[in-house]
């Protein structure tokens, strides 16, 4: 069981429901700036291992930022700063001394285009693991296969992994993302709109994917759409920007309360579709 | 936003004010009919309950397109599910005024037993508890509600009244026994239909609160 049945109001003032149990990742009172602009404010979130928690709201309100504090991401970003405390099992990621290939080797991430490399999809899959030194040809052969079967994309490309990585489906190319991701061997998985680019089936795919991953890993997914989110998760977080133009969690909470008796006029109606 | 969404829910719920008073409707006459006697009224309820059993089937599609279609959520999603359970109650209580019609039949011409007294009183409650629930179902008045739900005790205590002074006109005379029996039915029917809006109610509270709860659990 994947659901995250307990669950506690740690927060009083809003609605924010925290998972029970020890917090994988966790946020607390965290900002983001892009130069003078906020784009992140205030956040505070516990998200505990093997689940699923979505991320959702308007364009624009943050998520894709909030996604990249996981990973410093945003470090990538020149006019990025950041305050406030954000820890994987305990430990504060941007502390000095922290090693951010092995952070993001640790939390891998699959972005909205399915960017699979110009090599063969053999080679795209054992990118991750000859970059952290594996070079035994037994051992490539071993995490290419485990990889694209975790990944359900084995039996479609077994035959064919000579091919580029270009060459398959825009659902195979995300499906072989997800796969280059797990090589590593990684224990989070951020995915951003991992979908968005997928016709329908491709996504439906995916989104079974990403129930049975979430048995040994934690994902954290940022969705436009809110069925995918309802479908997939165990926990939603809705952001919104507030009259500042800077994103907030208006609720966190499970994603059944939240997709039916959410506790927040906004979240209310945004999910019902009446603003957004 | 989403205009046409929006009109269609406002129409669901339209739609299922209008089965309810097809239903209070069918209530009143049944007793009338019993009352006076009025076989061809009798006769004239037992058809339209069709038309109240097609209404629920019509509104039934209504909500499954609107969620095949639309994918409601949270308070929208509540309501539509709370309007299919509605659905079977008052269609139900639609089949207990057929049932008093039926009866009213039955008894035809054989002289009275009693004058009929608490048996409208009983219907006259069951209506006005329906029409009350609507008002809760509109304006999601949770404490009107509950209300409602207590009120189920009025019928209640007119149930057993009924039951007991029926039997005593049984035991003292027996040959009374049939036509007797026929009223308990009758009492019988309203009680029911009482308990069904209470069930009505509660659907008003869950889509009000998102609460599933028992309010108030009548007697029989
Ligand atoms: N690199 C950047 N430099 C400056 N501002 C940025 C940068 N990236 C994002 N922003 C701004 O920060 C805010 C949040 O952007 P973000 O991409 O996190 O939103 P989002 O919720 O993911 O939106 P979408 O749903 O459209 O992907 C926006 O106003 C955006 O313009
Ligand atoms: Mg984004």
């Amino acid at each position: 069981m994947n659901q995250v049945s307990m669950v506690t109001v740690n927060n009083k003032n809003n609605a924010n429901v925290q998972p029970e149990g020890e917090a994988r990742l966790r946020m607390e009172n965290v900002n983001l700036y892009y130069g003078e602009f906020h784009a992140v404010k205030d956040i505070s979130l516990d998200i505990s291992s093997s689940s699923i928690t979505a991320i959702i709201g308007p364009s624009g309100c943050g998520k894709s930022s909030l996604l990249r504090l996981f990973n410093r991401m945003n470090d990538l970003i020149p006019s990025a700063r950041i305050e406030g405390l954000v820890e994987f099992d305990g430990v504060d990621i941007y502390q000095p001394g922290i090693d951010v290939v092995e952070l993001r080797k640790r939390v891998g991430m699959v972005f909205q285009k399915p960017n699979p490399f110009p090599m063969s999809i053999y080679d795209n899959v054992c990118f991750g693991p000859r970059r952290h030194g594996i070079r035994n040809k037994r051992a490539l052969d071993d995490i290419v296969e485990k990889s694209l079967i975790q990944a359900a994309l084995w039996d479609e490309v077994k035959d064919k992994l000579d091919q580029s990585g270009l060459s398959i489906s825009g659902g195979q190319q995300q499906r072989l993302c997800i796969a280059r991701v797990l090589a590593v061997e990684p224990e989070v998985i951020l995915m951003d709109e991992p979908c968005s680019a997928l016709d329908p089936i491709a996504t439906l795919k995916i989104e079974d994917l990403m129930r049975t991953l979430s048995a040994s890993y934690t994902i954290v997914i940022v969705t436009h759409n809110m069925q995918q989110a309802a479908r997939v998760s165990d926990m939603t977080a809705f952001l919104m920007v507030g009259d500042d133009r800077a994103g907030m969690l208006v609720e966190y909470g499970q994603t059944s309360e939240i997709f039916t008796n959410p506790k927040n006029k906004k979240t209310e109606d945004y999910i019902t579709g009446r603003f957004g | 936003m989403r205009k046409n969404y929006e009109r269609a829910l406002k129409a669901l719920q339209d739609e299922v004010l209008v089965m309810a008073s097809m239903v209070e409707r069918s209530i009143s006459l049944s007793i009338e009919a019993l009352k006076k006697r009025d076989l061809e009224l009798a006769r004239q309820i037992i058809a339209e309950d069709e038309n109240i059993n097609q209404k629920r089937f019509d509104i039934e599609e209504q909500c499954v397109e609107l969620i095949a279609t639309q994918q409601p959520m949270a308070g929208d999603l509540r309501v539509i599910i709370a309007i299919l359970n509605m659905l079977v109650d008052l269609e139900r209580i639609g089949d207990h005024s057929e049932g008093i019609a039926k009866i009213a039949i039955m008894i035809g011409d054989e002289p009275p037993i009693k004058p009929l007294i608490d048996l409208p009183r009983m219907a006259e409650k069951a209506c006005q508890m329906l029409r009350e629930s609507m008002d809760a179902f509109v304006n999601r008045d949770v404490p009107l509600a509950k209300k409602i739900c207590d009120d189920d005790e009025e019928v209640d205590a007119l149930y057993e009244q009924v039951f007991r002074e029926l039997l005593i006109i049984m035991a003292e005379n027996p040959k009374t026994i049939g036509r007797a029996t026929r009223l308990i039915w009758v009492a019988h029917n309203l009680e029911r239909s009482a308990d069904r809006i209470t069930n009505i109610c509660e659907r008003v509270v869950f889509i009000a609160t998102g609460h599933m709860e028992d309010i108030g659990a009548s007697k029989y």
